[in-house]
């Protein structure tokens, strides 16, 4: 049988009325600093501990798109998110500050594609009117769950990457005239080349990404010119690479419009090294940078692809190697 | 894919990531490991000579009472935050000496603190240090074992 390329066709297009977002202060230094809606003065963001500011980030970011786009709580059918503490706590305990019904995912850094994906599906099937998709990463819990702790005098190799701390939300609706809306989406699928490095994701994170990519664009019979922008999530310098190799041993070229949010972020120096990584990354750069451009017309078509690692401490404890997963979705100006 | 197939394709994958990642520079970060470590042995070397020269501390009371004073010296500026800076610069130069183990004893201290004084601080505390007890007190058995031994001839 002829392998499976289907993807998701939005025959009613999903409107993205309005995003925010909110980062840290080492992202407000970084090259997209002052396109950031909300940049913390300090990363506990006036709460006793960082997963408190990690809940309180999104929560913020959540309110605010709700107000932006001129609605209320009261009128938003959906709430999807997700973060990378264990048991979602960030997301979860963000929805209890709501009155708006609630899923709860888990996709490690490709959450926000994941959460966009969901909404849309609900949204175009006539089961709701609108949703808000929000994810949150922070490096100081995340630093904390992975790794070691901050005060740790400890050196992170070449290949590493930064958490970014900082939450995206976008309000997504039915179809609206004017604006940017999605069309249609890429499911990923799980792909492990047998990376076991836990401080190489960009690498983990490059096959599946390739893989999404390439069946997007064999199931929709588009080919990488047709886009303006295909931004990646947090594959890093080094993962950014990787997939534009792989996919040009795939027969496409996405040297001249690939662009990834965790190379984009930071000024890449010493500490950073390949670039931000974490559920925040795509969901801020995305909010911020990549939405505003659709919105004013200054680009008409863009790939978003999610990247996530998902692994553990214990998977990678007991010598697992990373699988990776990627989710696309593909917006444009109708 | 499977099996011998989808190996093969792993092991080429794997051969391309690491030909292409970043190496560490180890000639830098030998220079940087040599020269804090080295700083921070003849700052202890320099408390030994006042505590013998201006005390007269000797013998095993003067050794202890200098690393006491490096102990303290590195766990409050652990506390500071400036103790991992350091770190990030110095790499083992940093980590090998007795003030890297004190860092590695209060960073995880301060970390868990939020859970808890008894199931966050105290528990989390040995973390890191855990490892470093177990082989020194262990290495410290067998040697002494091994010297037993040799006594007996």
């Amino acid at each position: 049988m002829k392998e499976s390329y289907k993807n998701l066709v939005f025959e009613n297009p999903i409107s993205v009325l309005e995003t925010y977002s909110i980062v840290g202060t080492k992202e407000g230094k970084g090259n997209l600093g002052k396109k950031f809606n909300f940049v913390l003065e300090d990363d506990r963001y006036d709460e006793s501990t960082f997963e408190k500011a990690e809940c309180k980030m999104l929560s913020t970011a959540v309110k605010q798109v709700i107000k932006k786009s001129n609605h209320t709580e009261k009128q938003v059918d959906l709430f999807v998110g997700g973060d990378l503490l264990n048991q979602i706590i960030s997301a979860s305990f963000t929805a209890r500050d709501f009155e708006i019904p609630f899923l709860g995912l888990y996709n490690a850094c490709a959450t926000f594609a994941e959460s966009m994906i969901i909404s849309s599906m609900a949204i175009s099937g006539n089961f709701i009117d609108n949703a808000v998709c929000g994810v949150v990463s922070h490096f100081s819990t995340a630093e904390r769950q992975y790794r070691y702790p901050l005060e740790l005098g400890c050196v992170r190799p070449p290949q590493s990457q930064w958490t970014v701390t900082g939450a995206g939300a976008v309000f997504l609706s039915k179809y609206t005239n004017g604006y940017p809306s999605i069309t249609s989406a890429t499911i990923g699928k799980v792909v492990d080349y047998g990376v076991t490095d836990v401080n190489n994701m960009g690498a983990a994170m490059a096959p599946s990404c390739a893989s999404t990519l390439v069946r997007h664009f064999k199931a929709t019979n588009t080919n990488p010119s047709d886009y303006d922008m295909i931004v990646t999530g947090d594959l890093g310098a080094l993962g950014s690479k990787i997939l534009k190799k792989l996919v040009n041993d795939d027969g496409y070229s996405i040297y001249s419009n690939h662009y990834d949010c965790g190379e984009m972020i930071y000024n890449v120096n010493d500490e950073e090294f390949q670039g931000g990584s974490g559920a925040g990354c795509s969901a801020v750069v995305f909010s911020s940078y990549v939405y505003p451009m659709l919105r004013e017309k200054k680009i008409n078509k863009i790939l978003l692809l999610s990247t996530g690692a998902l692994l553990s401490t214990v998977s990678s404890g007991q010598g697992e190697s990373i699988p990776g997963i990627t989710h696309a979705v593909c917006l444009e100006n109708l | 894919m499977t099996g011998k197939n989808k190996s093969n394709t792993n092991e080429k994958y794997l051969e391309y990531v690491s030909s292409i990642s970043p190496k560490t520079n180890e000639i830098k970060t030998l220079f940087r490991a040599f020269l804090v470590g080295g700083i921070i042995c003849s700052i202890g070397q320099g408390i030994r000579y006042l505590f013998s020269l201006v005390f007269g501390l000797e013998g095993e009371v003067l050794a202890g009472a200098t690393s006491m004073v490096m102990i303290f010296l590195g766990s409050f500026l652990t506390g500071l935050g400036v103790y991992d800076r350091i770190g990030k610069f110095a790499g083992a130069g940093s980590i090998v000496p007795i003030t890297g183990f004190a860092n590695s004893v209060v960073s995880p201290a301060m970390e868990f603190k939020s859970e808890g004084f008894i199931y966050g601080l105290s528990a989390k505390m040995f973390t890191v240090a855990g490892p470093i007890i177990v082989f020194g007190v262990s290495g410290s058995v067998i040697v002494g074992i091994i010297y037993f031994i040799i006594g007996l001839f």
